[in-house]
C-alpha cells in the first residue's frame, strides 16, 4: 500500500525525548478540582448537582444540551462546593463545578466487568455519550456524534489516529507501549459501529516501538499498522485521511464525506473502558514537559489545575516563561497556572523565561515560505494582509475559515509575523459579522 | 493623416457623449429630492453611530422610514429638527449620549498575571484571555482609541483609556470596538456611571482589582427605590428614574471599593 505525501508541512525538532520513556503514573487527586461544564465542542453540558451535594468518582455532574452535547463526571470523591466561573484553557472563565476532594469513593459498578457483546449499536453509542467521551487529541469533538454519520455517507474507513506529530508530547506513544490491547478493543467496538471495510492504525515513523507492538497485536484481526512518515501535522485529521486513503476532505467537509471516521488512540481506550468497565471519562493522560524538573506523563483527573500537576513533575525548574496547554505548534499560552486540566488536554508545556524568544517582527518579504508549507493550501501571507485591513470577507474568500490552525506557516515565516494569531482573530470577526 | 485622426476620434468622442446624454435621459432614475436636502443638514462623518453604513445610506432610509428621524447621534438634537421639517414630521427629544470606559483596573489597581508581547490590539489580547487576572477588564491596548473618528479617546498613562467629553459626539464606533464591553454610552448628563463590568462574586473580584465592584449590593441599598437594582454582582443604575442626582450620592459615598466614577455631581466626599 503507497503511503501519499500530503501538501506542505514542516519538521520542528520533535523534543519527544523529554517524557518518551517515562511511564504514565497516576497523579493524586488536588486539594480542589474545577470541572468546566464545556470541555468539548458544542453547546456547554447543564449541571445537574448542587451545593454541598456529595459526589463520588464518576459520579455525573450534568447533563449533555443537545445533540452535540456530552456529560462531565466527578473525577474524585467529595463534596460540590458550587458552580462557579473559573478559569478555561480557552482563555475567559467559564462556569465551572468546584469540588473539595475528600475520601476516595467510587461510584457504584464503575470498574465492574460487563459484556458488551450483545449491545445493540445505538445502545452502545448512548453508553459512550453518556460516558462523557470527546476527541482526546485535542478539538474535543464529541465521540458519539462522529460514530453517527448521517445514512447517505457510510463511512468504508476506520483510521485510529497515533501520528502524535505535535512536538513534545507522548502520551499517545506510551498509551500505544503501554495498553496496545485496550486500544484494538476499543478499535474493535468503533468497528462494530461502524461497519467498515478497511480499519487502519496511522503511527508515525519516528515510534517504530509503538508500531511494531500493535502490529503483534493486530494478527489476525485485519487491521492494519501504517507507519507514515513523520511530518508534521500528520496526524491533522485531513492530512492523515490524505496520506493513508489518498482521499481529499472537501473544503469545509467532514470525515465522512469521504467515507472515513479518524479517532484518536486514546479516545479508543476510554471507549473500551466505558463499555466494559462502565467507567466515564473522568481522567486522562497528559504530558508534562519542557522546563519541569521531571517531565513525564501522568493520568490526571479532569479538573486539576496546572500547578498541583506540574508540582507531581518535580516542579518548574526556573523561573516560568511561558505555560502552554498543548504543545508548542497548536498549544495556547496560558495566563495563569490554575486553569485546569480538561479533556482535550494532552499537554502541558512549560517554556522556562530564558527559553522564551521575544522576536521582533518585521514587515512581509513575500517569500512565500508560508504559502509552500500551508498543508491546507492556503496563501496565509495574503489573509493576513486582508485581515489586518479589515477586509474579512475577502479573507473567507481565500479559505480563512479551512485553516486549521496548525502554526507552520507562522513557524517558517522569516519576518516572523504572528500569522496563526491573526488567523484566529479573523475567524472570531467573521463569526461575529455572520450572526448579525 | 493628422486631419483624419482628429475627425475620427472627435467624431468617436461626439457619438458616445451623445450616447451617454441619450442613455442618462432615458434611464433616469427617480430618486426622493428630500434625499439631496437630507444629505445637506447631515454632519457627513459616515462615522456609522445610527446603525446606517454611513450618512447617505442614512438619508435614503430615514426617507424611507427605516430608520428614526432622530437618528443620527452626531447631528443631535438641531439635525433631528432639521430633517423633521424637510420630511415634514414632528421629531423626537434627541437623549445626548457621551461615551464612559467601564474599568477602573490600571497598571496599580489590578494584577497583572502575564506579559503580553503578542499583536497590539484588543481584539487580538482578548482571544488568549487577556494578561490581567481579571477576564474581563480592559485590555489597554486601544482598540477604542483606534476606532474613533472624531480623535475624542486616548490612551492615558495608567493603561486605561480616556474620553473627552467635549468632542465625544456619541456615535458608539468605541463601544462596537472594544471586544469585552468595557466602553458603553450613558445620557450626557449621567451624574454617574459604575467602573466594572466583571460578574464574578465579591472575592474572586477583590482577589485580581483593588477597585473591581464586589456586588455588596449597598449602593442599592442607599438610594431611592429603583434607581440602583442589583442584577447577579453587578449594580444597574436606572438613570430614567433617578429623580434628583444629588439622591445618587450616598451610593457614590459609601462604595467601599469606589468603583462608581462621579461625572456630574457636586461635593461628594469619596
Ligand atoms: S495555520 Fe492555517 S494558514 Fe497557517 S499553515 Fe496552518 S492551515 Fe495554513
Ligand atoms: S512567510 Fe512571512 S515573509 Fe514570507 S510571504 Fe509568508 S508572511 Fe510574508
Ligand atoms: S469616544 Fe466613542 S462614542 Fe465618542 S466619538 Fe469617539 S468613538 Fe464615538
Ligand atoms: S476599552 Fe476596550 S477597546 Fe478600549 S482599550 Fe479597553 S479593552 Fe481595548
Amino acid at each position: 500500500m503507497k503511503l501519499l505525501k500530503f501538501k506542505g508541512g514542516v519538521h520542528p525538532h520533535d523534543h519527544k525525548e523529554l517524557s518518551k520513556s517515562s511511564q504514565i503514573m497516576p497523579v493524586p487527586a488536588p486539594e480542589f478540582v474545577y470541572v468546566p461544564l464545556s470541555q468539548h465542542t458544542g453547546a456547554p453540558s447543564k449541571p445537574i448537582v448542587e451545593k454541598k451535594a456529595q459526589v463520588k468518582k464518576g459520579t455525573r455532574l450534568s447533563e449533555p444540551v443537545g445533540f452535540v452535547s456530552v456529560p462531565v463526571h466527578s473525577p474524585v470523591s467529595g463534596t460540590v462546593m458550587g458552580i462557579v466561573p473559573y478559569y478555561h484553557p480557552l482563555g475567559k472563565k467559564m462556569d465551572a463545578i468546584k469540588i473539595k476532594v475528600e475520601g476516595d469513593e467510587i461510584e457504584d459498578g464503575i470498574g465492574e466487568e460487563r459484556d458488551y457483546s450483545n449491545m445493540k449499536k445505538e445502545e452502545m453509542i448512548e453508553a459512550i455519550k453518556m460516558a462523557g467521551i470527546v476527541g482526546l487529541g485535542g478539538a474535543a469533538f464529541p465521540t458519539h456524534v462522529k460514530l453517527s454519520p448521517p445514512p447517505d455517507k457510510p463511512i468504508d474507513t476506520v483510521i485510529i489516529n497515533g501520528a502524535e506529530c505535535e512536538p513534545y508530547l507522548t502520551s499517545d506513544y506510551r498509551l500505544m507501549l503501554e495498553r496496545p490491547d485496550d486500544i484494538i478493543k476499543g478499535t474493535e467496538i468503533i468497528r462494530r459501529i461502524l461497519n467498515p471495510k478497511r480499519v487502519v492504525i496511522g503511527i508515525e515513523d519516528n515510534k517504530p516501538d509503538a508500531i511494531q507492538i500493535l502490529r503483534e497485536k493486530v494478527d489476525g484481526t485485519g487491521i492494519e499498522v501504517v507507519s507514515l512518515p513523520a511530518r508534521y501535522p500528520q496526524g491533522s485529521e485531513k492530512q492523515l485521511i490524505y496520506a493513508i486513503t489518498g482521499r481529499k476532505v472537501p473544503a469545509g467537509g467532514l470525515p465522512f464525506d469521504v467515507g472515513c471516521y479518524v479517532q484518536n488512540v486514546g479516545t479508543a481506550i476510554a471507549i473500551y473502558e466505558a463499555l466494559r468497565f462502565g467507567k466515564p471519562l473522568y481522567e486522562r493522560v497528559v504530558t508534562i514537559t519542557g522546563g519541569v524538573n521531571k517531565p513525564g506523563n501522568f493520568l490526571v483527573p479532569i479538573g486539576t489545575p496546572a500547578s498541583h500537576v506540574i508540582e507531581q513533575a518535580g516542579g518548574v525548574k526556573g523561573e516560568v516563561g511561558k505555560i502552554i496547554f498543548g504543545g508548542p505548534m497548536m498549544g495556547l499560552a496560558q495566563i495563569t497556572d490554575a486553569v485546569p486540566v480538561i479533556k482535550g488536554t494532552s499537554g502541558i508545556l512549560i517554556q522556562l523565561k530564558n527559553e522564551v524568544h521575544i522576536e521582533d517582527v518585521y514587515p512581509c518579504i513575500r517569500c512565500s515560505s508560508c504559502v509552500d508549507v500551508c498543508p491546507m493550501g492556503l496563501m496565509p501571507n495574503m489573509m493576513e494582509m486582508l485581515i489586518n485591513a479589515g477586509k474579512y470577507e475577502m479573507a473567507e474568500k481565500m479559505g480563512l475559515m479551512f485553516c486549521i490552525e496548525c502554526g507552520c506557516c507562522s513557524y517558517v515565516c522569516p519576518s516572523k509575523r504572528p500569522l496563526v494569531h491573526t488567523f484566529k482573530m479573523g475567524k472570531r470577526e467573521v463569526l461575529k459579522r455572520r450572526k448579525k | 493623416m493628422i486631419l483624419i485622426s482628429i475627425l475620427v476620434l472627435g467624431g468617436l468622442g461626439l457619438v458616445f457623449g451623445l450616447f451617454l446624454t441619450f442613455s442618462a435621459k432615458k434611464f433616469h432614475v427617480e430618486r426622493d429630492p428630500r434625499i439631496e436636502k437630507i444629505l445637506e443638514v447631515l454632519p457627513m462623518a459616515n462615522c456609522g453611530g445610527c446603525g446606517a453604513p454611513g450618512c447617505e445610506p442614512f438619508a435614503e432610509g430615514v426617507v424611507a422610514g427605516k430608520y428614526p428621524v432622530n437618528g443620527c447621534v452626531v447631528g443631535g438634537q438641531e439635525v433631528a429638527d432639521k430633517i423633521a421639517a424637510i420630511l415634514g414630521v414632528e421629531a423626537a427629544a434627541v437623549v445626548p449620549k457621551v461615551a464612559v470606559v467601564q474599568c477602573l483596573g490600571d497598571r496599580e489597581t489590578a494584577k497583572r498575571f502575564a506579559e503580553y508581547t503578542g499583536i497590539k490590539t484588543c481584539k487580538a489580547l482578548d482571544l488568549i484571555g487577556g494578561d490581567k487576572g481579571c477576564v474581563y477588564g480592559c485590555l489597554g491596548l486601544g482598540d477604542c482609541v483606534e476606532a474613533c473618528l472624531f480623535d475624542a479617546m486616548y490612551m492615558g498613562e495608567n493603561g486605561l483609556p480616556v474620553v473627552i467629553e467635549d468632542k465625544c459626539t456619541g456615535c458608539g464606533e468605541c463601544v462596537r470596538a472594544c471586544p469585552r464591553g468595557i466602553m458603553a454610552l450613558v445620557p450626557k448628563d449621567a451624574p454617574i456611571y459604575l467602573g466594572c463590568v466583571s460578574p464574578e462574586r465579591g472575592k474572586d473580584v477583590s482577589d485580581v482589582c483593588s477597585r473591581g465592584c464586589i456586588g455588596c449590593s449597598l449602593c442599592a441599598r442607599v438610594v431611592p427605590e429603583g434607581n440602583i437594582t442589583m442584577e447577579g454582582y453587578l449594580p444597574v443604575i436606572h438613570y430614567e428614574n433617578v429623580k434628583n442626582p444629588e439622591d445618587l450620592k450616598p451610593a457614590v459615598e459609601r462604595c467601599p471599593t469606589k468603583t462608581f466614577v462621579v461625572r456630574n455631581l457636586e461635593n461628594v466626599n469619596v
